[in-house]
């Protein structure tokens, strides 16, 4: 097996390393790097609990390498509410319309709303919704969280 | 649920990943979008000695015309391939397949050629490259291959690649403007792997149908061309057209099997029925345009 050094950013920080080459990103952005917010459900794919948003896009971070990132830009849920607190507008979405019960999948679900609706981008309910079929919440409380969607979708019309 | 130890290699060139794959004598693994190999690793079901990282060549990625024919490199991202114009032109079953493959966060990292490498039964991607006659390219150190989609597959996840050839372009040949598309899928939740798959297009010209490609997914170890129908269908009116007759006919050629989710019977019996509505939906749609 081989050992790989990377360095990257993380929600804005630089960050170096050396990775076994087996290790996932997941693994590493909560054991080596400690962003604990991000939540390991099924480890192969299935769940999403574990979306990060890599160089802009929303990926499944128990189905990348950690030596992939290498270069790259991840956020994770700890990245999302402003350095003074304020919520994104995902997170407060969330919050008024009671869209997390036990809040396992919920860092993986904002981190695809956080993406769809950043910069100016306009998302129909539609698209956020399909979006979200990526992600199972094993409470089921699907209708706080497409509640949350629908809210988030107007604000950003 | 944690993969076995490997090496890793990210070659940037398609000489070094053959060279690489050549050195490795059948121990690699090629890693493209990663969304259904990392799992197969995380579960242990493939424990490659190497992994061979193709991410990192931009040779292998985005879409170009050749003579007759529409190139996709094998790394295109599926995210990409779905929001691409010249595949929304001339390969629009392509990109409407493309959007039950996965899900938005997996379509993000997963590529073309990945899924067409791999080999699932069920997936949208190999049997497309079927039904529209495509042509893989492949490449080793001992040269170039080119092979039809239809003779690519041999089972479940098992192509007639060798270990140490890389494909490195799919070659789509071009249907013409306003030819028929066909896509229906049977799945239990959006982005599952199909119960039931159809796929495929029709020439018409003047009221006859003068070019059919067909092709089945999830009913069978491999994507399944419909050869009966598709030869059934060539020169007919679209008038006097037996299509439940097609229908049975397209499913002469499946071999569907039980498991957990559906009984074969209930795969042919659904396939039956989505051939015959989905062909009906494709040329009222002609008539009516």
């Amino acid at each position: 097996m081989s050992n790989h050094d990377i360095e990257l950013t993380i929600n804005g920080r630089r960050f170096a390393g050396s990775v076994e080459a087996r290790k996932t990103l997941s693994d590493f952005l909560r054991i080596d790097a400690g962003y604990t917010g991000v939540h390991v459900g099924c480890e192969h794919g299935v769940c999403g609990a574990c979306t990060v948003i890599v160089d802009g896009r929303a990926v499944r971070s128990c189905l990348m390498l950690a030596v992939q990132v290498n270069g790259a830009e991840v956020k994770t849920v700890e990245g999302l509410a402003a350095p003074d607190g304020t919520l994104h507008p995902a997170q407060q979405a969330l919050r008024d319309e009671h869209g997390l019960q036990c809040g396992f999948c919920t860092p993986g679900v904002l981190m695809t709303m956080a993406v769809l609706t950043a910069g100016n981008a306009k998302p129909s309910e539609e698209s956020l919704l399909a979006a979200l079929s990526g992600h199972i919440c094993r409470c089921t409380g699907y209708q706080g969280i497409r509640r949350a969607v629908k809210r988030l979708a107007g604000e950003n019309l | 649920m944690k993969a076995a130890p490997f090496d890793y290699q990210a070659p940037g060139s398609i000489e070094e990943a053959c060279a690489l794959l050549a050195d490795a004598g059948g121990g690699a693994s090629v890693l493209a979008g990663g969304q259904t190999l990392m799992p197969l690793l995380a579960l242990r079901m493939s424990q490659p000695f190497v992994l061979l990282d193709i991410n990192k060549i931009p040779t292998l990625q985005g879409v170009s015309r050749i003579e007759g024919a529409t190139r996709i490199g094998p790394m295109t991202r599926q995210c990409e391939a779905l929001t691409n114009d010249t595949l929304a032109g001339r390969l629009p079953v392509l990109v409407q397949a493309l959007s039950h493959v996965g899900h938005h966060q997996t379509r993000n990292r997963g590529t073309i050629g990945g899924s067409i490498a791999l080999g699932e039964p069920a997936a949208e991607m190999p049997a497309t490259a079927v039904a529209l006659g495509a042509v893989i390219e492949a490449r080793s150190v001992r040269g170039v291959r080119r092979i039809a989609a239809e003779d690519f597959y041999l089972g479940p996840y098992m192509t007639v690649l060798e270990p140490d050839e890389l494909v490195t372009a799919i070659d789509y040949p071009d249907w013409p403007a306003g030819h028929v598309t066909i896509f229906r899928e049977v799945a239990q939740r959006p982005g599952d792997f199909a119960l039931v798959g159809l796929v495929g297009a029709l020439v018409l010209e003047s009221g006859k149908i003068t070019r059919a490609g067909l092709a089945w997914f999830g009913m069978g170890p491999t994507p399944v061309k419909a050869r009966q129908a598709e030869a059934a269908l060539l020169g007919q009116n679209l008038d006097g057209l037996d299509i439940e007759g097609l229908a049975a006919l397209a499913i002469a050629d499946t071999a569907p099997f039980d498991d957990h989710h559906a009984t074969a019977e209930y795969r042919r019996t659904v396939g039956r029925r989505i051939f015959s509505r989905t062909l009906r939906e494709a040329l009222g749609r002609k008539e009516a345009a």
